[in-house]
């Protein structure tokens, strides 16, 4: 019977694909099923009320390995009889999903923003033309793989009963890529997806030191200090952790402010979910103002002190 | 070493304007040019040549007027480059962009390491690299950051969202990067010159034996058009003496905590 299976190797992502995993599951009457590759997946989807779970040995699984995982979901996708998958759109989750889908001969969607079931069908949305646009796209294969963005919806809750877990005996060919090391990249790494509010700041900035006004601004509104690209990868002012846009994380925070960013289409499409957006420019005419609630068009230089001061 | 460069040929969005009543973007007119991270894989690949030596073939997948569009990758230091043209091909999607990539390298090959982007600029789907190192057969190392080679290893530091990781392959080996990996040089008048007489091989989709008629469309776009913008747009043109009325408009949105 075709199914829809869930799998994503960040475990919070895993659970909000079983949640939207689920929502299709019903309008679409198709069976849920995850995938879990390592014994806390398995409990954490029985825990939230996914009927079936599949798992396969060796047990522990090893980590993450592109070529290793698509071959173990290639698997379990047969197994379980999958006509969709949903897979997390993280870096891991994006080279995954291409070999996925070459070895299933699926069609596959990564980067998806929201993915629905209506008149047309199973739909996706996902930027085209360097997110200067929005693409509604959807699949016409037998079997179909959507990334989904991380953050798309809340993870399911616990306490629904267990389900059945099913053992699904492997045929791994080993991996040819050695793992040496990992090191964190950002020790003091925040979560710019899951943040309420985002101090963003751009090439308006005049050297590094002064990232601290930035900073006062974002513990004045209970948030955390993100950056465009140029600031982390060309300066290295900041973390890359803490870039915000297309090769970046995308933000939807209740409140973002924008200061000294001109708003290249390559750092909007990960701020323009934003709730409220206020940007701060010298330039009047700076693209930013046309994506902002509010625009305050002045020297960030004075603008964010001052307004760091009038919210103590 | 022969190293493969796939580069995507793309619409320079930097020059696409959004068609405010239609919210479609304008295509007519914008200048093609070669996908932004692809120009780091081979800005990458040539690094390689310089130090190791070895040889360059870009590969392509695309309309006929990629001919003229990847003089820009053999300006750049590319040996050769060998297109697999069809006026179909525009707006080609992954799945087949990997299958006609798998077989002009087969062809073409043998190879020691093919490159690619992380994504194409335009869509930014980042599948070609691992559907071609699937056919291929190939071990994929992505999102590199940085690439040293010894002998017929190669070790990459790997950029993932939260962390670093250093990883090892022996070759042959399908490698995608990231934009942060180098800067991309600017092909000299001379280069640019000399690169419409360098070796350029076009292929027919059914040369390869890819009949495009065999190869239904995995992909069907129902709209593409610029986000719905639903924003107050309310400037403060004064500065400073305006941020009361900013806190002010805030605090009834409830975005302030207090």
């Amino acid at each position: 019977m075709p199914s829809i299976l869930v799998f994503s190797e960040q475990d919070r992502c895993a659970l909000e694909l079983l949640r939207k995993g689920k929502e299709l599951g019903e309008k679409m009457k198709l069976a849920v099923a995850a995938a879990a590759l390592g014994a806390s997946q398995v409990e954490e989807h029985r825990r939230r009320g996914c009927a079936l779970v599949y798992t396969g040995s060796p047990d522990p699984f090893p980590p993450f390995d592109a070529s290793i995982y698509a071959q173990a979901l290639s698997q379990i996708a047969a197994a379980s009889g999958a006509a969709i998958i949903l897979l997390g759109s993280t870096r891991s989750g994006k080279e995954l999903a291409g070999r996925l889908a070459q070895k299933l001969g699926a069609g596959c969607l990564t980067d998806c923003q929201s993915l629905e079931y209506g008149n047309d069908g199973l739909v996706a949305t996902r930027n085209a033309f360097g997110g200067a646009t929005v693409a509604a796209q959807k699949l016409t294969t037998a079997v179909q793989i959507f990334a989904l963005m991380p953050y798309l919806c809340e993870p399911t809750a616990p306490g629904e009963p267990g389900g059945e877990t099913v053992p699904v005996a492997l045929n791994l060919k080993p991996s040819p890529v050695r793992k040496l090391k990992s090191t964190p990249k950002d020790s003091g790494a925040v979560d710019l997806e899951g943040a309420e509010v985002l101090v963003c700041v751009g090439k308006g900035l005049g050297k590094q030191e002064d990232l601290k006004i930035a900073e006062e601004l974002a513990s004045a509104l209970g948030g955390v200090v993100a950056c465009t690209k140029p600031l982390a990868t060309d300066l290295k002012w900041l973390p890359e952790s803490r870039i915000i846009g297309l090769s970046g994380k995308k933000g939807k925070p209740k409140l973002a402010l924008c200061a000294g960013i001109s708003g290249q289409v390559q750092f909007a499409v990960g701020i323009r979910d934003a709730r409220t957006l206020v940007a701060v420019n010298l330039d009047p005419n700076a693209y930013i103002f046309q994506m902002a609630d509010y625009g305050v068009v002045g020297d960030l230089y004075q603008i964010l002190p001052q307004l760091t001061a009038a919210l103590k | 070493m022969n190293i493969f460069v796939c580069m995507k040929q793309t619409y320079d969005l930097q020059q696409v304007r959004i068609r405010k009543e239609t919210r479609q973007p304008v295509l007519e007119n914008v200048p093609l040019t070669l996908g932004n991270i692809d120009k780091n894989a081979l800005e990458e690949a040539i690094r390689i040549k310089e130090k190791s030596g070895g040889k360059i073939t870009v590969l392509s997948a695309g309309p006929e007027s990629l001919e003229d569009t990847v003089k820009e990758a053999l300006a750049m230091g590319a040996d050769e480059a060998v297109l697999i043209t069809a006026l179909e091909l525009d707006a080609i999607e992954s799945a087949l962009s990997a299958v006609l990539l798998a077989k002009a390298a087969a062809q073409a090959g043998p190879y020691d390491l093919i490159f690619l982007g992380e994504g194409s600029t335009d869509s930014y789907s980042g599948q070609v690299g691992p559907r071609l190192a699937e056919l291929l057969d190939l071990p994929q190392i992505t999102f590199a950051k940085s690439l040293s080679l010894e002998g017929r290893t190669l070790r990459a530091v790997r950029s993932l969202e939260d962390s670093l990781e250093e990883v090892e392959v022996d070759l042959p080996a399908l490698v995608t990067m990231v934009s942060e990996i180098n800067e991309p040089r600017i092909p000299t008048v001379t280069q640019i010159l000399k690169a419409g007489r360098k070796p350029k091989k076009v292929l027919r989709p059914e040369e390869l034996g890819v009949p495009l008629r065999d190869f239904a469309p995995q992909v069907q776009t129902l709209s593409n058009l610029a986000p719905v913008q639903n924003r107050r747009g309310i400037l403060f043109k004064e500065g400073a003496k305006e941020i009361p009325a900013l806190v002010k408009a805030l605090e009834e949105e409830g975005l302030l905590r207090r």
